[in-house]
């Protein structure tokens, strides 16, 4: 087993805590990982990505290599589309389509989600609005990776461990609306894959 | 033993933790920022009264680190590549002195310049010097490089380098923790005369020195982060330096390489390691992330030897960070892809924080210069630096920590009205407090902004050393209290701000701006902080 998946968004969304959480289960289920993260200058606004693998055997480069990653998780819809060079040809969009705009050049909406749409593999769903529906706009990234479940080669009750533990010190009220927005993410997924 | 997931800067730490250091000593500066802020925010750090410090910069923080050593304890001193160079004079002459406790000087590099003025290669300070240097490949490497170092550095009275890069410092890994060693205890030098670097001594410390070159190639020629992969196939070797091995085996299936590989972890270079390898392949491939300093000392300057593939001759970019892609087309493999990136994607530069103090301070200094022609804005190295982008475009330079100041002076002397220094509160007590006395006591015109925002922002939220000091600072230089203004740089001070910029733009003689406002992210947190205490308080009543 090995995935190898570009985490990417704009500095300050915190793409680390979906890494966080995948680290969490990847360890839990006695897996290497890697997890190459953006420190720095480009934290500020700009857009940050992180190189996470894990694999069942030892892994040398914290790098991808382009044209080998097995998923793209983006917590904005123009990011999940910057690194479609590290994206093999099997490879799926789990995307946000919520965009963060902080810069006057943004592309046109409807163009860009037309853009997401013609990729061959991809989720696309507005995890904010989910996110706000379950009463914690705060938990969007949950609903992405839980989206992103189907796909990591991790179980959903693993991940659901993970959120557990992660949030632990929050208090039980944090780790459940986490662990509903993980779950509707991952019912959006699973439908969306059925109906595909 | 103990398995933890860490970064490569936090496996260092734990390293140095382990390792029994007595102090780490550092100045901020991406990617090293996080090992001494691990070793500050350790338990086992804080029980076992292990100093942990910001210094008010590299130099600083490699005296006191060299001090700590002379006490027989172990000490580490961390900073950024280009920090190496604020210390050098430190650096140069701790080889000389040599080392009583260990010392470890870690250096983290930048290639590609992620977050940096350039991409220098530390090793070649390392070489400069003389002294051990360790490069680890990952990051159980670098934990146990720490140790390692450690010992090597007291087995010798030498100060040993360990150099990383910004992808290994910024990298998670799961790292096995190892056996604890206690601190050392106080044992001051055999040789009282061994720091003492008169002339008469230095010259007998330096032939020392020398003399230990042999020994230090021994320990390169034994070391297991030295290492022969042998192979068949003769054709082509291979001699991978630090983190370039990992993207060599990323490129073969089960990270089987099909060449005769030499991995190299430890420096100086194994001579005779080196010399056997070189005879027993047919031409060489040298992978080092960083310059080509392996690959020129093998080439030499006649260059009549086997063909030695590199940086050199285009083989791997002369410049730039390494990764899979670019050793897969230096091994002449399939280059891989996905699909181009849209052409509606647009950049994403990093920009100055909403609410940030700076914008409010530029758009005083822009206004406030609007009459002059652009071109007189010496800026330095921080967040104030993306005043460069737009829709600031307010700066004219950033060359080194503290230049902003001295090339105001300089530009100043020359006849440049007005010349505009811009520079950040940790920035200013890092370099720029002795090119604010020269500029007094050369009499040059200059208008000084320091952006006090309270921390060392560009990093992450550090101590600043400058904190509440600033003004005293300035008046104890010389500058004249009357044109020594504070300002708070928000929006609605914004006419009033750019009138006082104006008019110490007009004055004759140095004049110091404080635009002074805390740091929108380090305010953010400290709220949530004050905002959680309370809540707790609450609960608990």
């Amino acid at each position: 087993m090995k995935k190898d998946i570009i985490l990417a968004g704009v500095g300050g969304q915190g793409i680390l805590s979906i890494a966080a959480t995948i680290g969490t289960a990847a360890l839990s289920a006695g897996l290497y990982l890697k997890q190459a993260e953006v420190h720095g200058m480009s934290q500020r606004g700009g857009d940050v990505q992180s190189n996470l693998r894990i694999s069942d055997h030892e892994i040398a480069s914290d790098l991808i290599p382009m044209g080998k990653a097995d998923m793209i998780i983006s917590v904005e819809p123009m990011e999940s589309l910057r690194y479609l060079p590290m994206l093999s040809p099997d490879g799926w969009i789990i995307t946000n389509t919520k965009p963060f705009i902080n810069i006057n050049n943004y592309p046109d909406q409807d163009a860009l989600m037309k853009e997401i749409e013609a990729q061959p593999h991809q989720i696309a769903l507005n995890a904010e609005d989910i996110a706000k529906d379950l009463g914690s706009p705060k938990s969007a990234n949950m609903v992405i990776l839980g989206a992103a479940c189907p796909f990591l080669g991790l179980s959903y009750e693993a991940l659901q461990e993970a959120v557990r533990s992660i949030f632990a010190r929050k208090g039980e009220e944090i780790i459940t609306t986490n662990l509903n927005a993980l779950k509707a993410g991952y019912e959006v997924a699973t439908k969306k894959l059925q109906d595909q | 033993m103990q398995k933890l997931l860490l970064l490569g800067d936090e496996a260092i730490a734990q390293g140095a933790i382990d390792a029994g250091i007595s102090g780490i000593y550092a100045y901020p500066g991406t990617p090293s920022t996080e090992i001494t802020e691990y070793v500050m925010n350790s338990k086992e750090a804080k029980s076992g009264n292990v100093k942990a410090a910001w210094g008010a910069n590299e130099k600083t923080a490699m005296e006191a680190a060299l001090g700590m050593s002379y006490t027989g304890k172990r000490a580490m001193v961390c900073m950024k590549h280009v920090g190496l160079n604020a210390s050098a004079d430190a650096f140069m002459n701790s080889s000389i002195t040599g080392a009583n406790g260990g010392i470890i000087i870690l250096v983290a590099d930048d290639p590609s310049m992620h977050s940096s003025q350039n991409e220098q290669d530390s090793r070649f300070y390392g070489k400069f010097a003389m002294i051990p240097i360790l490069e680890p490949g990952n990051q159980q490497e670098a934990y146990d490089m720490v140790s390692y170092g450690y010992d090597l550095s007291e087995k010798y009275g030498t100060p040993v380098m360990l150099r990383v890069t910004t992808r290994l410092a910024h990298s998670r890994a799961g790292v096995v923790r190892k056996a604890t060693r206690p601190q050392n205890e106080v044992k001051l030098p055999e040789n009282p005369k061994q720091y003492i670097l008169l002339p008469a001594i230095a010259r007998r410390q330096y032939k020392q020195l020398l003399q230990k070159q042999i020994q230090f190639n021994e320990e390169s020629e034994k070391s297991t982060f030295n290492k022969l992969m042998d192979h068949p196939d003769k054709k082509m070797g291979i001699i991978a330096c630090g983190l370039g091995y990992n993207y060599l085996i990323e490129n073969f299936e089960n990270h089987v390489v099909s060449h005769p590989v030499l991995r190299i972890g430890q420096y100086p270079l194994p001579e005779k390691m080196i010399r056997e390898f070189y005879n027993s392949c047919e031409t060489i491939l040298v992978i080092e992330e960083g310059a080509p300093i392996v690959e020129e000392m093998l080439r030499g300057f006649m260059n009549n030897g086997k063909l030695i593939k590199g940086r050199l001759d285009g083989t791997i970019p002369r410049d730039g960070e390494l990764n899979p892609n670019i050793i897969a087309v230096a091994l002449g493999l399939k280059d891989t892809k996905g699909l181009e990136i849209p052409s509606l994607v647009a950049a994403r530069p990093p920009s100055l924080c909403s609410g940030c103090p700076h914008i409010y301070s530029y758009n005083a200094l822009n206004e406030a210069m609007s009459s002059y022609t652009k071109g007189r804005v010496f800026a330095d190295i921080g967040c104030y630096t993306l005043g460069a982008m737009p829709p600031f475009n307010a700066i004219s330079s950033c060359v080194d920590m503290g230049a902003s100041i001295t090339m105001a002076r300089g530009a100043a002397d020359a006849g440049l009205v007005p010349a505009v220094a811009v520079i950040g509160d940790s920035t200013f007590t890092h370099s720029g407090m002795t090119g604010l006395l020269d500029a007094i006591n050369g009499k040059s015109s200059i208008t000084v902004m320091i952006l006090d925002n309270e921390t060392t922002g560009m990093t992450g939220g550090q101590d600043s050393a400058a904190n509440g000091k600033i003004e005293a600072i300035c008046l104890g230089l010389g500058v004249d209290k009357d044109h020594l203004k504070v300002i708070n740089p928000i929006p609605k001070n914004h006419e009033e701000n750019t009138a006082i910029v104006k008019a110490e733009i007009n004055y004759q003689g140095v004049s110091v701006i404080i635009p002074r406002r805390e740091c929108i992210q380090t305010a953010t947190r400290r709220l949530r902080e004050e905002k959680k205490k309370s809540a707790n308080q609450t609960k608990e009543a």
